[in-house]
């Protein structure tokens, strides 16, 4: 089935079967394989990716559920070969480590409101797993995101 | 990789053409809300419906009305997170909103949904595992097997109610709407649920669970919600108490303990709450006698997280802890 999609602000058509899910798609379809699959069953965060801005897990969304709404991955953050702020402060703070949950993070962060609290970031990056890092210099980084600092 | 198996998709933009899906394609079909329950377990193969009919598409599923002196309906479609943010919901019931925010996590909130919540099929340390695992021990009762690895003796499913949201709706009395293309039918909640692992839902194969109705509360009602689990985020309910109290003056007119993740249903605790009744909430002795009576109900078997007299022991202070929330919520 011919399916269009808007990632990261651009136009796509694909042609795949409308259950596939909206992760592989992306990596197998879109060549977007940033977006990582962790456990494919909400359990871990690492599929991660905001859609009409809110933060959902790729690994449980259709494909044809996201006809005309607006996709943002990892890829979306940076442009014309610079970073974007948020992930300039991960690597400022050594935020990321394997990098298996940091796309994931990464987008939960996005979803956080300006100004958030250490409480309030901890809770909206629940749904986020990190095997490596502790979590606290993920904290970090998105309260220096949030905060609108630069360096 | 959990990839999902085949099926046909449909997504209806009525109510109307969605009964009418649901009631030709019968037990073949499924109904898919946000997915966050369903698709996991398709991937499971613990369900393989032909059929999936998407509710996404339906406006009259997705609004919240009315307001604390009526009384609210809140559709079926609404997420966990617009129901946990709504200002009308989180002033009649805060601990409704309570309960929606302990569920999962922030992205599973965003998708999944009320409707869902309480639909929810039970869960079983021996249920919620891949079709390979799941073969490799022998099917059990649930599905496709004949014996029950929980209890080996036992003749029926104890796979355990796992909702947050259920009890926290059984305890204030909220009801839902359930739509066929036969008509329509307004029960309360505490009669959704039957005490079967398989056959958790008072709910016919072609009803829609369409709304929820939260009773008016002009403050004459207070409720609180504890949830027992291992991680403060992602896990379903090992133990959950709902409570909940009509005052007159300080005096408890009327109560209600409901608990969840000991049973194949939300359990209320009838006798546990009549403790209550006529007397105040910090009443010790009125108290005590409530939590030995609640805890007395919690008869957890070997399926969930946690050692077994552990999760009992600790129903006790769930239910303690839920009448403190009460009394301190005046
Ligand atoms: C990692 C993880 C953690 C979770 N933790 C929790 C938790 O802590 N507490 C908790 O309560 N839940 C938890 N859940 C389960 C689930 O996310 C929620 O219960 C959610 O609210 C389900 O809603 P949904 O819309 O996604 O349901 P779906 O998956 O769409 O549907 C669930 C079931 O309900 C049926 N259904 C859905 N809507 C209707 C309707 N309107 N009428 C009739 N039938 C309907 C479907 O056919 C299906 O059988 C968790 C899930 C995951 C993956
Ligand atoms: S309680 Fe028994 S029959 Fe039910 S899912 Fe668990 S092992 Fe299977
Ligand atoms: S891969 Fe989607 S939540 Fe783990
Ligand atoms: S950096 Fe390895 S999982 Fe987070």
């Amino acid at each position: 089935m011919k399916l269009k999609l808007h990632v990261n602000g651009a136009k796509h058509t694909v042609e795949v079967a409308p259950m596939k899910r909206l992760l592989d798609t992306l990596r197998e379809d879109l060549a977007l394989t940033g977006t990582k699959e962790g456990c494919g069953e909400g359990e871990c965060g690492a599929c991660t990716v905001l859609i009409d801005g809110a933060a959902v897990n790729a690994c449980l969304v259709p494909t044809c559920q996201v006809e005309g709404a607006e996709v943002r991955t990892v890829e979306g953050l940076a442009s014309d070969g610079r970073l974007h702020r948020l992930q300039r402060a991960f690597l400022d703070n050594g935020a990321a480590q394997c990098g298996i949950c940091t796309p994931g993070m990464m987008m939960a962060a996005l979803a956080l409101p300006k100004k958030s609290s250490l409480e309030q970031i901890r809770a909206g990056l629940a749904g986020n797993l990190c095997r490596c890092t502790g979590y606290m210099k993920i904290y970090d980084a998105v309260a220096q995101f949030l905060a609108g600092e630069k360096r | 990789m959990m990839r999902l198996p085949r099926f046909q998709y449909f997504a209806p933009r009525t109510l109307k053409d969605a009964a009418g899906l649901l009631s030709h394609w019968g037990p073949e079909a499924s109904l898919v809300a946000g997915g966050t329950d369903l698709w996991p377990n398709m991937k499971r193969r613990q369900f393989t419906p032909t059929r999936v009919i998407g509710l996404r598409g339906v406006p009259e599923l997705h609004a919240i009305t009315g307001s604390p002196s009526t009384g609210m309906t809140v559709g079926a479609m609404i997420s966990l997170t617009a129901l946990e943010r709504h200002d009308g919901v989180a002033a009649m019931w805060p601990a409704l909103a309570h309960a929606a925010r302990l569920i999962s996590t922030p992205p599973l909130r965003n998708m999944g949904t009320l409707g869902g919540n309480l639909c929810l099929d039970t869960r079983c340390n021996y249920w919620n595992q891949t079709l390979e695992w799941r073969k490799s021990i022998d099917f059990c009762l649930k599905k496709a097997g004949s014996i029950c690895w929980v209890a080996t003796s036992s003749p029926r499913c104890w796979a355990v109610s796992s909702s947050d949201t259920a009890p926290v709706l059984c305890a204030i009395g909220a009801e839902v709407t359930l739509l066929s293309t036969e008509g329509e039918r307004r029960i309360p909640v505490t009669q959704l649920f039957r005490d079967d692992g398989i056959e958790y839902l008072n709910k016919r194969s072609n009803e829609i669970l369409t709304a929820v109705h939260l009773p008016p509360n002009g403050g004459e009602w207070r409720a609180s919600y504890r949830k027992l689990r291992r991680r403060g985020s992602f896990d379903f309910p090992v133990l959950g108490v709902a409570a909940a109290a009509r005052l007159d003056r300080g005096v408890v007119v009327e109560a209600r303990i409901v608990l969840t993740g000991v049973g194949s249903r939300p359990h209320e605790a009838t006798e546990a709450a009549e403790a209550l009744v006529g007397k105040r909430l910090d009443d010790p002795a009125a108290v005590a006698t409530a939590v030995e009576r609640a805890a007395r109900l919690a008869k957890p078997l070997d399926n969930t997280d946690f050692a077994l007299g552990w999760r009992k022991e600790m129903s006790r202070h769930h239910v303690a802890a839920a009448i403190a929330d009460l009394a301190a919520a005046g």
